[in-house]
């Protein structure tokens, strides 16, 4: 039991000794807390960061509007919120495209050239002209986050409805099916396993694209937060608002995980 | 005997490769009436999935015309539900769905479409795994769901390319009865591609040997024996011995042809 138990927190070791180290390093007065701070005054920091900045009083406030009343709930709140409606619109240009382009050789020979021409550019480089075009705030943000999620997308979609194994399409013409059963009953859940990890990589794209926009163009969010923790020198800060921005990370990809498994809970899988 | 369900006029199938055109039907000429249960026979690459494509409206004739119940075939319908050696079940839906898709699709009232699905969950053992995915079944199952969904078509003609060519010989016994009661109890037309001597004796009433290159009809057989038959019989024998001689003879100059464009 005992053996069991070490066996499975294995994974621990090596992050403790790295913070031990850290820890040891910054406290024997070697490196500048300046530069880099120790973990504990990161994870004090990283304590003021997170809990409500008012007292509590029920009568005039509600514990939700109490927990947002500090910092970390609201930018986590904002980053989520950007990267979700960028990721929804960026979703719902590409899929309908994709799935044209993946069943047609014609729209896809008159849309492919615009799109290899522009898939190379990263979305950072629309930068400028988004702030051009949409000014400041979350427009421009939600603007670049769609953009990095679209293409990848797109590009799996195309694949997806390509991959389609024609037994399949076959086997739904013989018993009848009509161009319109055909895209939305057999064509598009063949393809899901494929638009799924378009989705994810779209999102992983979207959440870099929100980091940057945030950074730039809006007050508010993780990405907003660490740049703005540079102006003070608040280096422990930084370091706790970098931990919150993988702790989003985290969470959005253990739910996209679950969906996954859900939607694509009558696949094989690797076999 | 019964009305005449299928007339295959003067069918060529040519298929132009870099390699030179083959010609993989040339001049079939059948007839196949209501209820019959047909084998088509022949060695690898003699054109048997090419004619049953040509009857499914997979792939149309070169030259020539199929009539099914006086209609030219030109695309795939429903009156001919096609049973793949490769199941071909939709992978994302249940084997209650996958079996009332063909229902569904034709916007069936649903309280017929249940009562349908019930009556072929029985009648093919799979009531257990209706709600189940096609990804948890064996091969055999998986062929029961494949009969089944097209039984639900309701279409008087059945093709079979192949059907139990993957599965072991005990399910394969297995599934073979339970297609014999099938047939005779919803009255099906057949037909039935295998290229095992022995499956198609079991099965038919009529067996239709394919030549090589170009895949002409060489014999149509009919097989009077009662059902069930004893693969061990001497009826079954001896029509078996006169069909390994003609699928051999094939089979030879299949391995010739080979040699000839290898080399080797
Ligand atoms: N799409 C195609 N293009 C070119 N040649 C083809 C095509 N389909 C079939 N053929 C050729 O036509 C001939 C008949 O093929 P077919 O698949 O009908 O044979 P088969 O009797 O079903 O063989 P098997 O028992 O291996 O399934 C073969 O020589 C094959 O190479
Ligand atoms: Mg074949």
């Amino acid at each position: 039991m005992v053996k069991d138990f070490f066996s499975r927190i294995k994974g621990i070791w090596v992050p403790l000794i790295a913070v031990i180290i850290w820890e040891l390093l910054v406290r024997s007065g070697k490196v500048n807390p300046q530069i880099l701070p120790a973990p504990s005054a990161v994870l004090v920091r990283w304590y003021h960061y997170v809990i409500p900045a008012e007292v509590h009083d029920p009568k005039t406030m509600s514990y939700v509007k109490w927990m947002f009343s500090g910092e970390f709930f609201g930018d986590m709140w904002a980053s989520f919120y950007r990267v979700f409606i960028g990721c929804l619109i960026g979703t719902a240009l590409a899929l309908p495209l994709g799935l044209v382009m993946g069943a047609s050789t014609k729209v896809y020979d008159y849309f492919n050239p615009l799109i290899q021409v522009l898939r190379p550019i990263p979305p950072i480089a629309y930068i400028p002209l988004s702030i051009l075009w949409f000014g400041l705030g979350n427009a421009p943000a939600v603007f670049l986050i769609a953009l990095g999620a679209f293409f990848p997308v797109l590009m799996n979609t195309i694949v997806g409805v390509r991959a389609v194994d024609s037994i399949y399409i076959r086997a739904a013409r013989n018993m009848g099916a009509n161009p319109f059963v055909m895209f939305t009953q057999v064509i598009l859940p063949a393809a899901t396993p494929y638009i799924l990890s378009g989705i994810r990589i779209g999102i992983g794209t979207g959440f870099i694209c929100m980091i940057v926009a945030e950074m730039i163009a809006v007050n508010s969010g993780l990405g907003y937060r660490i740049l703005e923790a540079r102006e003070y020198f608040w280096s422990d800060k930084i370091i706790a608002g970098m931990f919150s921005i993988g702790l989003l990370g985290l969470a959005i990809d253990m739910v996209v995980d679950r969906l996954n498994s859900y939607l694509l809970r009558w696949h094989r899988g690797l076999e | 005997m019964t009305a005449l369900q299928i007339k295959i006029n003067n069918v060529h199938k040519v298929f132009k490769g870099s390699g030179g055109d083959v010609v993989a039907l040339k001049g079939i000429d059948l007839e196949i009436h209501e209820g019959q249960f047909v084998c088509l026979l022949g060695p690898s690459g003699c054109g048997k999935s090419t004619l049953l494509n040509a009857i499914a409206g997979f792939s149309l004739p070169t030259t020539g015309n199929i009539v099914v119940n006086g209609k030219e075939v030109r695309e795939p319908g429903p009156d001919r539900g096609m049973v793949f050696q490769e199941y071909a079940l939709f992978p994302w839906m249940s084997v209650a769905d996958n079996i009332t898709f063909g229902l569904r699709i034709k916007k069936e009232d649903p309280k017929k479409i249940e009562a349908k699905l019930e009556e072929l969950l029985t009648m093919l053992k799979l009531t257990e795994f209706r709600d189940r995915y096609p990804k948890d079944l064996s091969g055999g199952m998986r062929q029961r769901v494949a009969i089944a969904r097209v039984l639900a078509l309701d279409s008087p003609i059945m093709l079979m390319d192949e059907p139990f060519g993957a599965l072991d010989a005990l399910t394969r016994r297995s599934l073979q009865d339970e297609l014999l009661k099938v047939w005779f109890e919803y009255k099906k037309t057949i037909i039935f591609v295998t290229h095992s001597i022995e499956e198609a004796i079991y099965l038919s009433d009529r067996i239709v040997v394919m030549s090589y290159r170009p895949g002409t009809v060489k014999k149509d057989i009919t097989v009077k024996m009662p059902r069930l038959r004893d693969p061990t019989g001497p009826e079954f024998n001896a029509l078996k011995a006169e069909l390994s001689e003609l699928v051999m003879s094939e089979q030879l100059r299949f391995e010739k042809a080979h040699m000839g464009i290898t080399g080797d």
